[in-house]
This record gives C-alpha cells, structure tokens and sequence, in this order.
C-alpha cells in the first residue's frame, strides 16, 4: 500500500533520517519505534508532506508528491501528537472538517454519504454527547477522540499517527488504540503508529519499524523486530529485564 | 450544554435573515451619520436630495444638497467600505495565522503604504487634474512593492511560509519601513503636522473617486477570503491539521495574504493608519456569532462597517468644530468598549 524509498530528510546540515526504506501493506498495523531523536515522528511528518525530503514514497505505486492534496487526504490520514487550540470551534465543526477533501467549493452539493460517516465517526468515538460544545473546554483525551473523530470522518486507507495517546491517561490509551484496533480490521487499511511506549507496540502492531539516530536497525515483523538483542543495542540498556521489573512488582 | 438529541443541523452559514439583521443595522448607522453633524438633516431629505441629485431634477428649497450629497455621503460610504474591509482582513488573518493578536497591519504591506503616503506628503506629490489622488496612488504602488518584496524574501527564508516566518518579517518590516517614516519626518519641516494628521488618520475630504477605488477593490477582493471560509476554518484549528485534511495550505496562504494586503494598502493609502478596528471587531463578532469563518467574515464586515461610522461620527462632533483623528477615536472608544464587553463575558461564565 505505502512504500518509502531511500527517505532522506536534512534540517540545516543535521540528517535527520537518513536512507531509510519500509512498506506497509494492508491490514498491517506498522509501529516506528526507537529513543528520542531517532526521526520517528519526521517520518510521519515527510509522508504527510510537512517537511522537505529527498527519496521517494509511493502510495500504491503513485509517487504521492504526484497527488493533489484533497486526493492525498482521501488516501493518507493524519493524527498528530497534540493540539493546540485558540478558538471555540465546537467538536461538530472540527469532525466535519474532516470531510473537506469529499467536497471542496462552494458549489459543491450535499455530501450524504458524508453526513452518515461523520455521524458514525461522532458514536464510534463517544464523542456524540459532547458534540455541540466548544473544543476548548474539552479534556485532552476528549480532544484527542475529537481529532480521531475527524480522521475517521476522513476515511482514508492509510492511517499515520504520531504518538497518539501521549500525556493521555491509561484508560483514554486504552480506548484509542481500542478504536484503531477496530477500524483497521475493515478491508483495504493500514496504520503506521510512532510509539515510545514498547508495550503498546507488542501489544496492537503487527510489524515494526526500530530506528535510532535516523537510521533503521531493524524492520520485519514485529517479534522479529522486538528482540532483546535489537533493543538492547538501541537503548542501551537491557530493556526486557527493566520492563519485567516493572510490571512485576505489581504482582501480590 | 451537552446535547443528546437525534440529528445533526448541517447549516452553519450565515442565515438570510441574520444578514439582512446585519445589513439593516449597517444601513440605520449610515442613515443616522449622515443625518448628524454640525449641521442636522431630516431623514426624509436625505433620500430627497440623492433621488433628485441622481436623476437630475430640482432640489427643493432648505434642503443643503451640497453638504448631504457632496460631503457627508462619500464621508459615510468610505468609512463604511473602510471599517467593512479593514475588519475583513483582521478576521482573515487571525484566522490564517491562528493568532488573536494578528490583523491586516500583520504582514507590513500597510507600512509600505504608509511610507508611500508620507513620502507623497512630504515631497507633495501629486497626479495633475487629480490633486488629492497624489497621495493614494503612490501610497499604493507602495504597498504593491512592499507586498512583493515581503513574499519573496519570507518564501526565500522558508519555502514553507510558516505562520512564525509572516509575523517575524511582518514585524521587522514594519520597524524599517517606520525608521525611514521618522527620518522623513525629521526633515519634512512644515509638513510634518500633515504628515502627522494623515497618520493618524482621518476621513476628511472624502470623495466619489475614493469610494468608487475602495469599492471596486472590496468587490474584487473581498470574495475570496468569504470563498475560502472553510480552509480558513481549518487553519484557525491548525496549520498541520489543515494540511492533514487535504487543503492546498501555501496556495489558501497565499491568496490570503494577496487580498488581505490589497485591501489594507488602498484602505491606508485612503484613510491613513486606523488601529483597533482589525483587531478587535473580528473579536467582538466572535463572541455574537462564534469562530466559524463562513459566519464570523460577513458578520465582521458589518460589524466593522457600522463601528467605524460611529467612530468616525465621534470624532466629527466630540470636539466640534475641531475634528479629531479617527484613529485616535476608534482607540480610545474601542479599548473601553472591549475591555468591558471582554470583562462582562467572563463574569457570565
């Protein structure tokens, strides 16, 4: 579905990915993982056209530079790490935004089949209730389902989230992923994840995608990726021991 | 405020009786400016004195046709293409930027303009047969300049035209463009009360060729910040999100700050600098009829248009027979107003 190619990524005369090549392909859950400053989070932000880059990404076979934006939007779907808010648009208004690439201009008719995917996308998030109220006064975990509403209402094949429940409270983690977990099960759809939380990784993703200091050390599936070795070389530490330690001391 | 009922209302336009609400306010404010004055007039022969001015029959005696049709319509209509326009463009780029504190002065365009008047001031420039054009045309071709000049280096230094690289050369341009204004200045010798009476602006010695300029460019201009509500929608709710949902960001981006800054510099180059109305009409119609740019950017221009007639209004008989600079009244009356209007909303809260 997506193929990256040769992906290389300059900030000033920094590197910040450097030749990096993946493919995801449907129904994968593909998870970027690897320490701070690895590049994680640039990957999704070059394959979201928000930084320049050399090399190529291909979206089923089309090079998506080729794509105007509203049909990369029908495609590719963004969910970024926060948000930040300034105005009192209320939650309806912000999931229907999603919907813009279906019906540009002011010409445009009524977008019925619209309608019912903003509809679906407002229950299946819970965020129906809170739908006439004001973004700002929602919570961050309501803000976050907020925007998962809108990319839903979007509809796009490929899903790219950039840390998607940071600074989010367990249960709201759990609910998110919950959520994506669901809607990838639906034909012809992938998710590329960024994700600190190692865990969470093993846990919903498929495959994986390991980086450090912008390079990919390992990329496979996900219990090929996810080995002690692998990690141990990437964070330095013995991280399953560590990880173990953690969760043990919750045992009675 | 949680609302758990059935279906979802999809209108979020402006409503048709909401702008005739909007655009009969905006027309009893003008009615009531021209009425007013050192010299009152009756409704009645307002409508008399344009009716019989415009199809050429006899004007009845007592009633001052040349104060009515001559003086006090043009004055009106200016500042009410003035106010509607520059209230416009601070909704546009609050909106575009995604900053409450922005408005059309933003960019530096309108500085460019400003220098361009200062220097047709001072070196009393002017278009044979057309005195009084002088200033706006230079003042103009001023701002066409600066507008050329701030985009190409802002997209030089970031290709992206990022919201923070538009505020920083708007900022910088502007403190240049204001180092040479107060050179000029230094050296205008007796022109400088001029200079200073135009830069604070001022709707004296408005005439037809200004409201045919001011409405030709609104009428050309203004639709496309009202055609782009929707991606200025989105870039109120984020630049990235924006780009996220499909919209063409450097493209909106830049047909926004194209109009924006056509509309501001002929605004400049008619009225000089008037603060306040672009910052914070687009502000005051946000709390009537919320964010969304498909109502709040006709509802800021009628809004816009109807405060600075009073303002202007003010300024006309506050001190009469002195007439104060407009921008000294919109200030003055605007900060008051908002700071009540802001302090009283959040008391209701």
């Amino acid at each position: 579905m997506l193929e990256v190619k040769n992906l290389t990524v300059r900030i000033g005369n920094r590197t910040i990915i450097d030749n990096i090549s993946f493919s995801v392909k449907e129904k994968q859950w593909l998870m970027i993982i690897g320490p701070n400053g690895a590049g994680k989070s640039t990957i999704i932000n070059a394959i979201s056209q928000g930084v320049p880059y050399t090399g190529n990404v291909y979206f089923k076979g089309k090079d998506i530079t080729r794509f105007k934006p509203s049909e990369l939007a029908k495609c590719i779907g963004v969910l970024a790490q926060s948000h930040f808010t300034t105005y009192s648009f209320t939650v309806e208004e912000v999931v229907r935004l999603g919907r813009y690439a279906y019906s540009q201009g002011i010409f445009s008719g009524k977008d019925e089949e619209g309608e019912a995917k903003i509809d679906a996308a407002l229950e299946v998030t819970g965020m129906k209730p809170f739908r006439r109220q004001s973004i700002l006064t929602l919570s961050g975990g309501e803000l976050q389902r907020t925007f998962l509403a809108q990319v839903f209402a979007q509809d796009p094949q490929l899903l790219l989230l950039d840390e998607p429940t940071n600074n989010l409270d367990l249960i709201y983690q759990k609910q998110i992923f919950e959520l994506i977990q669901n809607w990838i099960k639906n034909t012809g759809r992938a998710v590329i994840s960024v994700v600190h939380d190692l865990s969470l990784a093993k846990a919903y993703g498929t495959h994986a995608v390991l980086m450090n200091k912008g390079k990919v050390v390992s990329a496979g599936s996900i219990s090929e990726v996810l080995t002690e070795e692998h990690l141990q070389s990437v964070y330095s530490m013995d991280v399953f021991e560590w990880m173990l330690n953690m969760l043990s001391q919750w045992r009675k | 405020m949680k609302d758990r009922t059935g279906k979802i209302e999809t209108n979020e336009n402006f409503r048709t009786s909401e702008y005739i609400l909007f655009a009969a306010v905006t027309l009893a404010v003008m009615i009531l400016c021209i009425c007013v004055g050192s010299v009152n007039i009756a409704v009645k022969d307002i409508f008399t004195a344009i009716w019989n001015t415009i199809f050429n029959l006899p004007i009845p005696e007592g009633i001052s046709q040349p104060i009515i049709v001559f003086v006090r319509l043009p004055r009106v209509l200016c500042v009410a293409l003035v106010g509607a326009a520059l209230s416009l463009c601070g909704a546009v780029m609050q909106g575009l930027l995604r900053n409450p504190l922005a408005d059309g002065s933003t960019l530096g365009v309108s500085s460019g303009a400003s220098l361009g008047a200062v220097i047709a001031i001072a070196f009393g420039i002017s278009i044979p047969g057309f005195a009084f054009a002088g200033t706006m045309a230079v003042s103009m071709l001023f701002a066409f300049f600066s507008l050329i000049f701030i985009l190409s280096i802002s997209y030089k230094l970031d290709s992206s035209m990022s919201t923070n690289t538009i505020i920083l050369m708007g900022v910088i341009f502007n403190m240049f463009i204001n180092s040479i204004i107060s050179l000029i200045v230094t050296f205008a010798g007796d022109r400088v009360k001029s200079i200073m009476f135009w830069s604070m602006g001022s709707f004296s010695g408005s005439n037809y060729l200004n409201v045919i300029v001011l409405l030709v460019v609104l009428l050309i201009f203004s639709p496309i910040p009202l055609r782009y509500a929707r991606e200025l929608n989105a870039f109120a709710i984020g630049e990235d999100n924006a780009r996220h949902i499909g919209v063409d960001v450097k493209r909106v981006k830049f047909l926004m700050l194209i109009s924006v800054s056509a509309l501001i510099s002929v605004c400049v180059s008619i009225s000089g600098m008037i603060g306040f109305v672009g910052l914070v009409i687009p502000h005051m119609t946000r709390m009537v009829v919320g964010p969304n740019h498909k109502r709040l950017l006709p509802a800021s221009m009628f809004s816009g248009a109807s405060f600075l007639m009073l303002a202007d209004l003010a300024a006309r008989m506050l001190l009469n027979p002195l007439e104060l600079p407009i921008g000294v009244v919109t200030s003055f009356i605007g900060s008051i107003t908002f700071v009540y209007i802001f302090y009283s909303s959040r008391k209701g809260k």
